[in-house]
């Protein structure tokens, strides 16, 4: 149908330097990166000599980075329930013909416009737990003054990590039926991640509020309104009509929140380091660590390898599938 | 409280009961989330004489902006940096990187929903996926080849703001092409048809008809790159080693970092990374808005 | 810095034409020499030799550059003095003008007038970012400076982590080709980390033609030497294995400084009964529990079995080792409970204002009080190590890659002189590398540890780089850190022996 004319091959040439430049800098260095994993590169002179997947045997086998998958995945779980609720909630109050809607929205929304370095700094202060002799500091120095004194903690100081008991009976049934294994600090969550979860809704509560908001008034009154007429209480007209309406724009929300959680770097850098027992330590920052302070390259691209698995889990399917519905428009 | 009429519709006082509730909650949550805010304001404003930990959330006595001047001309004999270097490698870092972003993504999103072509939807998801990576997976080939392409004064681009221009207009392309395609997929095919008829060419459109009508395009483009290069860090420490070219991320958190130096600093210092960012979302939220929605492919 | 080039050049133009015009002056054709006679003065001889008695910046320029070739010619600091007898160099009349049309003596770069030959910049990557060890380099800088007048030194340092943060960075510069001229580097096996091969150059003439052989004792050049090249100036020795103690609080309450973990344990117990912190410690930083560590190791095992730990002749899986993650837990459980949030100088403000009692640091410690003013603070080894000097070096060394080589060697030779460790070393809180420094510079903690460093066992530092290679030392922090939230002793004890065994050391 098209024919070939000097306009399109200028449209083909045009184009062909932002794809050549994906191609090398995201394929081809993946593929790079994947082929570091697999050699002995672990010094700073580059050694491509065949590991195989020792590099990946070694990783899974190391403490550090079996509490990093732990830690990124409780976060994300954490982080994206939070960001969820809190921004669902906070839409469907705004969407209740509010005066100074754009006021509020607006506080809602800007930690998004901050970096998330300076969102660290500022957290690491309000988090700092101080200490009985130093006196306290920070949220716990608030509670102290409205008087909320027990609530004090050691944030993202404190070493616990909440998960199930081996010997309580939860956990005495789950050895029984061979999945033991969901008893062990391994799968658990930790105070640093909790708190590192605190921080990072902060800065993108409002993300969700936004999508929510704009989803809830894309859905025309009239069903609402003939839902009333029929009898539905508000909770069922939310329950029946606006959640599943909505379930696009969570689909949405999880595979962007999703994916910027697994990677997240910056606030673990600024907030918190990798804590107390590796408390707040992720897969990213030890890629990081191991990379460029340890000359482990080798391993740090195993682990980058990972990372990228772990997102193309949440993000290919989802591309597939707009890429199809793409193609039908 | 099962009643089958809305708030609107209902017995006045619990209608107005609701709405008190309603707005007690809303300024309840403002006011939790701008607790940091409060905390980094009040904190830069402070003497030197009045920082300390039982009273940091007490208000500055006046306005002292003696923070922000060692925040942002640091203290040599303290050992430490200050960022007013960092903010103006930023900036330098900033502007041609967004400008030159938005730009390619621009003639991008142009070619692909104007000059269509067999797999073009292929060729955009495969673009796309590059947005959604973990830059981890790319950081160590990056370092290399950067540090193999020659640059000014006898250095490569590794090191230089130059090269991080470079690597934020690469890895910024996925977003500013969707952006620009989910905006100039709205334009109508038609209009095109009728003005090659007219016998406009492939860069007679783009500059008469497509360019003019992409300027809150542009602006939205701008507005994302901006936020996200300002406040970029990882590819900054990664890339810029040396203390005079770090962008005011790595300025701050190296500043930040070390324990000699006082609150009121760090959180003037984090006011000025902030500041750049906020006036731009204070100023034009409404299209910042509308980068985020994007920034979720359903345009 | 020429700010204002246009009136510059129409000065010069100016100068061109007055003596030309007037000629009052004979016109100087060549360059010369002259001595100095009574009654002369330098603007008196610039009107006799140019008929412009401000070129005399000039002759004062001219000669100052001849004094570094040749020491006969006199140096001037000052213009206003000059000595009869001096020699001076009077340069040729074009040579005087071209220096006048670019320089401006309202604001003159003290380079023109002491000139060198060596010129540019020499940008110098190091952690020393703060407090004494700052001020430390600063002295050396300027002495540098003092020396080297046209370059311009650029000081890029990067804060936290005890190094970490910067050598991260240094491993990126590195690789990236765009290394600084010279970098602080840890003596010892820490310089395996950098590939020396491949992205440093060996400073062995520098030690041949400065004679640092004799100048350092001889454990240090053993420690030094890595594949039979010195790939680093050393500058000072620190001690790690340091506990420090607020005086007026061990005294109010009647202690002393423990020598064993079982008077540590009586000490500890007594400032808690008196509701002060007993132990001190902040981890925010991931090397501070691993550094304490090792001294505990030291002050369990003793130096000979700490110093095989290393080399693979003491076991990893023996009791001792048990012994000490046992006493390491023990110390911890006095510990403040906000040590996750706070860096060793965090924690180090415990003991500033009275609320902690003791601490174990290395002896930068010392440095980063008097920096704050503080002066009530004892100290004593760690406990069990009394007689053990757990050392490490901080040290320079030169990058392949380095684009200012030459300013960057003559950095390393400041380093390793005695002038620029004695300006070093009494600020950074650190006693010289070499052995021939004046101990009057430095204060009563220093000069005690110069004693100890003449008569203790000396046993490199892990975490400092002076004892493992860096792979080993990171899986060795990895565990320690697992170990002070777990509190596992026998998982930590299996992982260290891993460690080893990873490092190729252990079977």
């Amino acid at each position: 149908m098209k024919r070939i004319t000097w306009e399109r091959v200028t449209a083909i040439l045009l184009l062909s330097p932002s794809v050549l430049a994906i191609a090398l800098f995201v394929y081809g260095f993946i593929a790079f990166t994947a082929y570091a994993s697999l050699s002995n590169w672990n010094s700073l002179v580059p050694d491509f000599s065949w590991a195989g997947f020792s590099n990946y045997q070694k990783l899974f086998a190391n403490q550090r980075f079996q509490i990093d998958l732990r830690n990124t995945v409780s976060f994300t779980i954490l982080f994206l329930f939070a960001c969820l609720v809190i921004g669902f909630f906070l839409a469907y109050l705004l969407d209740q013909h509010i005066k100074g809607e754009g006021f509020f929205r607006s506080i809602f929304l800007f930690p998004m416009a901050v970096s998330l370095i300076v969102t660290g700094v500022v957290w690491r202060w309000l988090l700092n737990p101080g200490s009985a002799e130093m006196g306290s500091t920070g949220i716990n120095l608030l509670f102290d003054k409205l008087g909320l004194g027990f609530l004090k903690w050691g944030w993202f100081t404190d070493p616990v990590v909440w998960h199930i008991p081996p010997d309580s009976g939860v956990g005495q049934f789950l050895q029984q039926i061979g999945l033991g294994f969901l008893a062990s600090p391994l799968v658990g969550i930790s105070a640093g991640v909790v708190s590192l979860v605190l921080a990072a809704t902060w800065q993108m509560s409002g993300y969700t509020m936004a999508m929510y908001l704009a989803g809830l008034r894309a859905i025309p009154n009239e069903l609402r309104e003939a839902a009333r007429v029929d009898g539905a209480s508000e909770w069922q007209i939310l329950r029946l009509i606006i959640l599943p309406l909505l379930r696009p724009i969570t689909l949405s929300v999880i595979i962007i929140l999703g994916h910027i959680s697994l990677k997240i770097y910056d606030l673990v850098v600024s907030m918190t380091g990798p804590g107390i027992g590796f408390s707040t330590d992720v897969p990213a920052y030890y890629m990081w660590d191991t990379t460029f302070r340890g000359n482990h390259f080798a391993r740090g691209s195993a682990i980058a390898i990972v990372l990228l698995l772990m997102v193309a889990v949440l993000i290919i399917p989802y591309l597939v599938w707009t890429n199809k519905t793409e193609a039908e428009l | 409280m099962t009643t089958n009429t809305s708030s609107r519709g209902g017995p006045v006082g619990v209608g107005r009961i609701k709405r008190l509730v309603l707005y007690a909650i809303l300024i309840f949550m403002a006011g939790l989330y701008l607790i940091p805010i409060y905390l980094l304001i009040v904190t830069g404003l402070k003497s030197f004489t009045e920082v300390s930990q039982a009273q940091m959330w007490a208000l500055p006595s006046g306005l002292h902006f003696e923070s922000f001047t060692k925040a942002w001309y640091g203290s040599p004999a303290e050992g430490f940096r200050g960022l007013g270097s960092n903010f103006w490698n930023s900036i330098i870092l900033v502007v041609p990187a967004t400008i030159l972003s938005a730009m390619l993504g621009s003639i991008n999103g142009y070619i692909l929903t104007k000059w269509r072509f067999k797999g073009d939807t292929l060729v955009f998801t495969l673009l796309l996926f590059g947005m959604f990576i973990p830059y981890q997976s790319i950081l160590i080939p990056l370092v290399q080849v950067l540090s193999k392409i020659p640059w000014f004064g006898g250095t490569t681009l590794y090191g230089t703001l130059a090269g991080l221009i470079f690597v934020h207009v690469i890895y910024g392309l996925p977003i500013t092409t969707l952006i620009f395609r989910n905006y100039y997929a709205a334009i109508p095919n038609e209009l095109i048809e009728a003005s090659r008829i007219d016998g406009a060419t492939f860069f007679s459109i783009y500059r008469y008809i497509l360019f003019p009508l992409s300027v809150p395009g542009f602006v939205v483009v701008m507005i994302w790159q901006f936020t996200s290069v300002w406040n970029d860090f990882l590819f900054a420490v990664t890339i810029t080693g040396n203390p005079d070219t770090q962008p005011i991320t790595v300025g701050l958190n190296n500043l930040a970092g070390s324990y000699i130096v006082e609150w009121n600093v760090q959180m003037a210092g984090s006011l000025l990374a902030a500041l750049p960012t906020l006036l731009v979302y204070i100023l034009l939220g409404r299209y910042f808005m509308r980068g985020l929605l994007a920034g979720s492919l359903k345009g | 810095m020429k700010k204002f080039p246009g009136i510059v050049v129409l000065l010069a133009l100016l100068l061109a034409i007055v003596p030309a015009t007037v000629g009052a002056a004979p016109p100087q054709q060549d360059g010369e020499d002259y001595t100095v006679q009574a009654n002369d003065w330098l603007s008196k001889l610039a009107d006799k030799f140019y008929g412009d008695v401000n070129a005399y910046w000039a002759i004062m320029a001219a000669t100052n550059q001849a004094h570094g070739k040749d020491a006969s010619y006199a140096k001037i600091d000052n213009p206003d003095t000059i000595e009869v007898g001096d020699k001076l160099s009077i340069p040729a009349q074009a040579e005087a003008e071209a220096f006048m049309a670019t320089f401006d003596p309202s604001m003159f770069n003290v380079g023109d007038l002491f000139a060198s030959g060596a010129s540019g910049q020499m940008t110098l990557g190091s952690w020393w970012t703060a407090g004494g060890e700052a001020e430390g380099l600063a002295g050396m800088i300027r002495i540098y400076e003092e020396k080297y007048p046209d370059v311009e030194v650029i000081n890029a340092t990067v804060a936290g982590g005890a190094g970490t943060n910067f050598k991260a960075q240094l491993a990126t510069r590195l690789v990236g080709g765009a290394p600084p001229d010279t970098f602080q580097l840890h003596a010892g096996l820490e310089v395996e980390t950098y590939s020396p091969d491949k992205y440093l150059s060996n400073v062995d003439d520098i030690y041949a033609s400065e004679g640092l052989e004799e100048a350092f004792p001889a454990d240090l050049l053993a420690m030094l030497k890595y594949q039979d090249h010195y790939w680093g100036v050393p500058v000072n020795i620190h001690r790690s294995n340091v506990l420090w103690y607020n005086k007026a609080v061990f005294e109010a309450n009647g202690l002393t400084a423990p020598t064993t973990f079982e008077e540590f344990v009586q000490v500890a117990d007594t400032l808690e009964a008196a509701g002060i912190q007993p132990y001190v410690i902040g981890t925010n930083g991931g090397w501070e529990a691993p550094h304490v560590f090792e001294d505990v190791l030291a002050g369990t095992l003793g130096p000979e079995a700490y110093k095989g730990l290393w080399t693979g002749k003491t076991d990893w899986t023996g009791p001792e080792v048990a012994k000490a993650l046992e006493n390491f837990k023990m110390m911890l459980s006095y510990a403040n409970d906000d040590h996750p949030a706070l860096s060793w100088d965090g924690a180090g403000e415990y003991l500033l204002s009275g609320k902690g009692g003791m601490m174990i640091m290395g002896d930068w410690t010392d440095g980063w009080f008097t920096s704050k003013g503080f002066t009530d603070y004892g100290w004593a080894a760690s406990p069990g190590a009394q007689g053990t000097f757990v050392g490490l070096s901080d040290s320079f060394a030169l990058p392949k890659d380095a684009p200012n080589p030459e300013n960057a060697q003559n950095w390393l030779k400041v380093c390793g002189s005695k002038e620029g460790q004695e300006a070093f070393n009494p600020k950074k809180g650190s006693i010289c590398a070499r052995t021939d420094c004046d101990a009057s510079l430095f204060n009563e903690y220093l000069q005690s540890a110069m004693v100890d460093w003449n008569q203790d066992a000396i046993v490199p530092s892990v975490v400092h780089g002076a004892a493992a290679i860096e792979a080993w030392v990171t899986d060795y922090k990895d565990v320690v850190t697992l170990f002070v939230a777990s509190g596992d002793v026998a998982g930590a004890q299996a992982g260290l022996q891993q460690a080893c065994v990873d490092a190729g050391v252990c079977q």
